[in-house]
């Protein structure tokens, strides 16, 4: 609880400052014997959105479970390199990976709302980590989470009701407020718009856009005219290796590499 | 012409009868197939179906018409006074004479008159014999040739080969509803039977089972008492035990198949545990009745407590014991069937293996949980031999588990076996039980499945 509220402090703080959120050196995942990921080094700053790119089977989305340690439920992956959350090792022996996913929140692909009321998905976080001193303030981090996601207004009436009855879009912004509500400092998002329509995308994107203003935010996504529109870094992968990374200005418009010059002309992938 | 060997001059009918159906809308389509309204093959279908089905129905309906007829015709043969015999020793008769048709013994002495009624039975069963293999041939013959013209390319035959399918479809699930139906009728009559001479109330009411029916009026303990109450307190009692065994024990070692145990240690132990399943009840019945329940007596005995030798508590703890792996594996299969999003969702958010099992598995799988406890239930209700062996027939009105009870499927088999006389309250209470015993596995389903439907959630 203490954690929590110097974590959050500190990120309000570092918000002027450079030194980013997390801060990963020579990352190297396997699983089993296969190498899916080599020697990544890529900087997440903050109040920024971070775009990964590249074809599938690349290792973003690998990638992207390493900063909340997700792929240690996956039998047989390992993890080499060093990855920094604040300056703090995330795979060293005394954090606490509980700790990890408060600070370091998650959006899958598929809205996966759980089989419960719509306040009680929200709920649920604030509740497993004892953010709320009582029901009053559970409710207004609800509420304030649900605000956040641009959800309020369109289930203040319903909150008794199941979060699956609702819209994929409406859905994966139940997801996101979701995650807002444990007050994360880095929110991952594993290709969030893939399973919705293009309305409910360009809702989403420009949530994305709003929360930008509160937490660092990686986004894996397959489409590029999304990484373009909405992230200020991108990250283009290729075969388990960062091969650039830059201003999504400069990758889009002037990509040093050929590789990624070839991906983004659509020349492979 | 045996009737198996008729059976198989039917099928090679059809057989034939395929093959010419096929034939005929070949050389109907001359050459194109696409002309043809369904695929060869249908209409050596419809053709089978026509040589086949209306022999086979007269086929039926004549082997179970056949007895009656021919046994009228014997009787009426008969002499006068023969034929005015009661109706028991006329059956008496009549089964002598099918005896001495078909060379059995027979219970009296064969008078001429006896002899000649076999003889005319015979005459009238080889006719009647005769008379069905001709009519049924004629009739596949009949069928073969009226399809046969019927067929042309514009003959809709997978439609009509479709009707019937689905016809004999529908008739095959009206056989098992139509058996229930006629447990449950037969159920209902012989309790109807039993409830005049017993009433409901006190049958539902009364606080005391002492099924007898005095023979003479003078016998001790002439009067029989019917109150079912401490049966259902027993069964109760009884199932109650086995839940608190098998509940914790097979949600429990689910929880830890589905979400703890590594793969290879999962396909052991499940299989394992399967096979509990798999043990014959009589030999529950033994361990709980020679191992269990002195274990108990014994341990009681040591801490100063009373424990019966035959005691709920042995048999409840085995019952638990017996229907663990219907709690364990139906749990596991729904745990598993939760989607792996709802986990990876859950931990995403920073909740522990046992927080997330807690509040987002357990209740999402909660609808095929409540479904394997209430068959584990219903199972226990009805589970009858480790009862029999390990609890007692005493039907004591108790909740106390070191005491002897009883159960309704043992007080069942205790009414029926040996001689009985099957018109007697004594044995007509069985059906009454037997009504009890459905109609609360009955409520425990409804129930089951209403609880189903409330918490059913929809997931993509």
């Amino acid at each position: 609880m203490i954690a929590m509220q110097a974590t959050t402090g500190r990120a309000t703080d570092a918000a002027a400052s450079p030194v980013p959120a997390f801060m990963t050196r020579d990352v190297c995942v396997f699983y089993g014997q296969k190498q899916a990921l080599t020697n990544v080094s890529l900087d997440i700053h903050r109040n920024q959105v971070t775009s990964l790119i590249g074809p599938s089977g690349c290792g973003k989305s690998t990638y992207l479970r390493c900063l909340n340690r997700m792929n240690d439920i996956i039998d047989g992956c390992r993890v080499t390199g060093s990855i920094l959350l604040d300056g703090q090792d995330i795979y060293a022996g005394s954090m606490d990976v509980v700790h990890l996913r408060a600070r370091v929140g998650m959006v899958f692909q598929k809205p996966n709302p759980f089989p419960k009321s719509i306040f009680e998905n929200v709920a649920y976080g604030p509740r497993i980590h004892g953010i709320a001193k009582d029901k009053t303030e559970l409710e207004a981090i609800v509420h304030n989470s649900l605000e956040k996601a641009g959800l309020l207004a369109e289930v203040k009436d319903r909150m008794d009701q199941p979060g699956t009855g609702l819209s994929g879009g409406q859905q994966q912004r139940l997801c996101i407020a979701r995650a807002i509500a444990v007050q994360p400092e880095v929110i991952l998002m594993d290709e969030p718009c893939s399973a919705l329509d293009p309305i409910a995308t360009a809702r989403i994107e420009e949530l994305i856009d709003e929360l930008r203003e509160h937490f660092a935010i990686v986004i894996v996504t397959h489409s590029m005219q999304q990484a373009a529109r909405v992230s200020q870094r991108t990250g283009f992968f290729h075969l388990g290796i960062l091969v650039e990374t830059g201003d999504t200005e400069q990758i889009f418009t002037n990509p040093r590499d050929k590789r990624t010059q070839d991906y983004i002309t659509g020349r492979f992938g | 012409m045996s009737l198996s060997t008729l059976l198989l001059a039917l099928l090679v009918l059809s057989s034939l009868a395929f093959y010419l159906g096929r034939k005929k809308a070949l050389s109907a389509a001359g050459g194109n197939l696409r002309t043809l309204h369904s695929l060869p093959n249908y209409y050596g279908y419809y053709l089978a179906l026509w040589a086949g089905i209306p022999a086979l129905a007269v086929f039926t309906l004549w082997l179970v018409l056949e007895p009656q007829i021919v046994q009228s015709l014997v009787v009426g043969g008969l002499p006068e006074a023969q034929r005015n015999l009661s109706p028991g020793r006329l059956g008496l008769l009549i089964n002598d004479i099918r005896n001495l048709a078909s060379g059995n013994i027979v219970s009296r002495e064969v008078a001429p008159g006896l002899q000649e009624a076999a003889e005319h039975y015979v005459r009238l069963r080889d006719t009647s014999r005769i008379a069905l293999v001709v009519a049924v041939l004629a009739l596949a013959v009949a069928g073969l040739t009226f399809g046969r013209q019927r067929i042309s390319a514009h003959l809709r035959a997978r439609n009509q080969v479709e009707t019937v399918v689905k016809v004999f479809l529908i008739v095959g699930s009206t056989v098992a509803v139509l058996t229930t139906a006629g447990i449950v009728f037969s159920l209902v009559f012989e309790a109807g039977r039993f409830f005049v001479a017993v009433s409901p109330a006190e049958f539902l009411f009364g606080t005391e089972w002492s099924p007898q029916i005095a023979l003479r009026k003078d016998q001790v303990g002439a009067q029989g008492a019917f109150g079912a109450v401490p049966l259902f307190a027993g069964t109760l009692l009884i199932s109650v035990i086995a839940m608190c065994v098998a509940m914790p024990v097979g949600l429990m070692s689910a929880i830890y198949m589905a979400e703890y145990a590594p793969p290879r240690l999962r396909t052991v132990i499940k299989p394992i545990l399967e096979i509990l399943a798999g043990i014959p009840t009589v030999v529950y019945g033994f361990f709980a009745a020679l191992t269990v329940a002195p274990f108990f007596r014994d341990t009681g005995a040591a801490v100063g407590l009373t424990i019966s030798s035959e005691s709920a508590l042995a048999a409840g703890i085995v019952m638990g014991i017996m229907i663990i792996p219907f709690v364990s594996s139906l749990s596991d299969d729904v745990i598993n069937a939760v989607p792996r999003a709802m986990r990876e969702g859950s931990y995403g958010l920073g909740a522990t293996q046992s927080e997330t099992i807690r509040k987002v598995i357990i209740p999402a799988a909660l609808p095929g949980i409540v479904g394997g406890f209430l068959l584990a239930i219903s199972r226990a209700i009805g589970e009858t031999m480790i009862v029999v062996m390990a609890a007692g027939l005493t039907a004591n009105m108790t909740i106390n588990p070191f005491h002897a009870v009883t159960t309704i499927t043992v007080q069942i088999v205790t009414l029926l076996i040996g001689d009985q006389e099957f018109d007697s309250p004594k044995t007509l209470a069985a059906f009454a039980l037997g009504l009890v015993l459905f109609l609360i596995t009955l409520v425990l389903n409804i129930g089951a499945l209403r609880i189903v439907k409330k918490y059913r959630e929809q997931y993509e």
